[in-house]
């Protein structure tokens, strides 16, 4: 028996690349609530000391804790509450709230690097609140961290594998599927190892290329 | 210049007894003025007198530790509610603030903005003008402050000098009553600071806005004020006309202050 067999290989690229779009959901939408619930918990972050505090201290506990362990709990815990979802769903929810404690710091460093002169000078023209953060504050401070949110897009796409815990068949899950029948690992592991590189790399440089642009400015 | 009526008129701005610490240091004690309606007045004194945490309590951005300011007769920290004094809410603030423009020393526009977004943002949030009329009065500003062709530009793209008169801009967009100007060409080439205060001098005779500047110009504060203040160690050591304070100051330290500063 051969080590590759290309026969095979292009036999399972189907079911990868049917992996990969599952992989792509989860990233794609954990995103959205890591970017969204982050900055909420970054503006919460400097809101009264009461605020402060607890956000502070759920932003501790999530990242001090396992992904993996979060996974597990909100799917096998959420359900003894009645609440039963997706295992997609659940995957999506952990990454994005596990995620989210991260770009709520990258949002902190970005709202911290806006000059209090800034938000001096809304004060002085009466500015309200909400428009302090919507007009002045948030669109100095989110392009500024534009390239460390991608870089945790990245981070979280190469986590998605976590999923297949509670069943969510991703690429690597795919993979264990086609394995487990075949009893043929290596062209798997290869290709998914391969499309997790043919993604990762070009947005990585894209980071990059993003992150050259702001120095420049 | 229009006359000013300082005998009789209800003060544009008054401090009474006010007290700002900052830990354990004492920056304002015990510190009372008051200024008149369209009163130009200038303070001087060294750096880390005070001179700027009076600015920045009429302009909510400190809090003051004991005293009372008022601005128009109404008081910046308390406000009248079922006939009683109770701490002002965030509106009051706001209401009374609006009378109140400041311009700063780092100009702080908006980068995010274009020179017009800097000018009709708060006309339109606060003041409810309509696009069309906040844009006419930018306008407007822009050609009083000799920009007229830069509405479009963005702040990077401006001088120091520039931006500076864009920030002059967006305060009167608001129609303060109050206009707070701390070392405004401080920050600026020196071959841009007589335009910029050539600038204030003009506004200062054709409005009655009551002028309270922080300014290391002494030639600005001779010429602008109807009244100099010399501040030492946080409190007033003298306050009188720009031509007794120049030619005949009483104070030792006021003598001394202006002597190095006229030397420099």
């Amino acid at each position: 028996m051969n080590v590759w067999d290309w026969n095979f290989a292009g036999q399972i690229i189907p079911a990868l690349l049917n992996g990969l779009r599952i992989t792509l959901i989860a990233t794609v939408l954990g995103s959205l609530i890591a970017f969204v619930l982050g900055l909420v918990l970054a503006i919460l972050g400097r809101g009264p000391r009461p605020v402060r505090i607890v956000v502070r201290a759920i932003v501790e506990f999530i990242r001090s804790t396992p992904l993996l362990v979060q996974v597990y709990f909100l799917f096998f815990v959420l359900p003894a509450f009645g609440v039963v979802l997706p295992a997609l769903t659940v995957g999506v929810l952990a990454l994005g709230v596990h995620y989210a404690t991260y770009t709520s710091e990258v949002y902190r460093a970005g709202i911290d690097a806006v000059p209090r002169g800034q938000w001096e000078a809304a004060t002085a023209l009466s500015l309200p609140r909400t428009r302090v953060w919507t007009g002045v504050v948030l669109p100095q401070a989110i392009p500024r961290v534009l390239p460390a949110l991608g870089n945790y897009v990245i981070s979280m796409f190469k986590e998605t594998p976590l999923l297949i815990g509670i069943g969510v068949l991703d690429i690597v899950g795919q993979v264990r599927e086609v394995g487990g029948q075949s009893f043929r690992y290596v062209e798997a592991y290869t290709l998914a190892g391969l499309l997790f590189l043919l993604l990762s790399y070009p947005a990585s440089l894209a980071v990059r290329r993003l992150e050259r642009r702001r120095a420049v400015r | 210049m229009p006359s000013v009526e300082k005998s009789g008129a209800d003060p544009m701005i008054a401090f009474d007894g006010v007290e700002k610490r900052f830990g354990d240091n004492v920056v304002l004690s015990e510190l009372s003025f008051t200024v008149a309606p369209g009163e130009h007045v200038c303070l001087i004194g060294p750096s880390g007198s005070g001179k700027t945490t009076i600015l920045r309590l009429l302009m909510t951005l400190e809090k003051c530790d004991a005293g009372t300011i008022t601005v128009g007769g109404t008081s910046l920290s308390h406000m009248e509610k079922n006939g009683k004094l109770v701490p002002a809410d965030e509106k009051h603030v706001r209401d009374v603030r609006k009378r109140i423009g400041m311009v700063f020393q780092q100009f702080n526009l908006f980068p995010n903005m274009t020179v017009r977004g800097n000018l009709v943002e708060a006309p339109t949030r606060v003041l409810g003008l309509s696009k069309d009329e906040a844009d006419a009065r930018a306008k407007e500003l822009l050609d009083l402050v000799g920009l007229g062709d830069r509405i479009d530009s963005h702040p990077t793209q401006l001088s120091g000098g520039q931006q500076q008169r864009v920030a002059i801009a967006r305060a009167l967009a608001m129609r303060p009553d109050v206009l707070l100007l701390d070392e405004v060409t401080s920050a600026l080439d020196p071959e841009l600071v007589a335009g910029v205060l050539k600038l204030l001098s003009d506004i200062g005779s054709s409005t009655d806005i009551t002028f309270l500047c922080v300014t290391h110009e002494m030639g600005f504060a001779r010429d602008f004020s109807d009244r100099v203040m010399m501040f030492d160690g946080g409190r007033v050591i003298e306050d009188a006309a720009p031509e007794k304070l120049f030619t005949a100051p009483e104070h030792e330290r006021t003598q001394a202050f202006l002597h190095a500063v006229v030397d420099r």
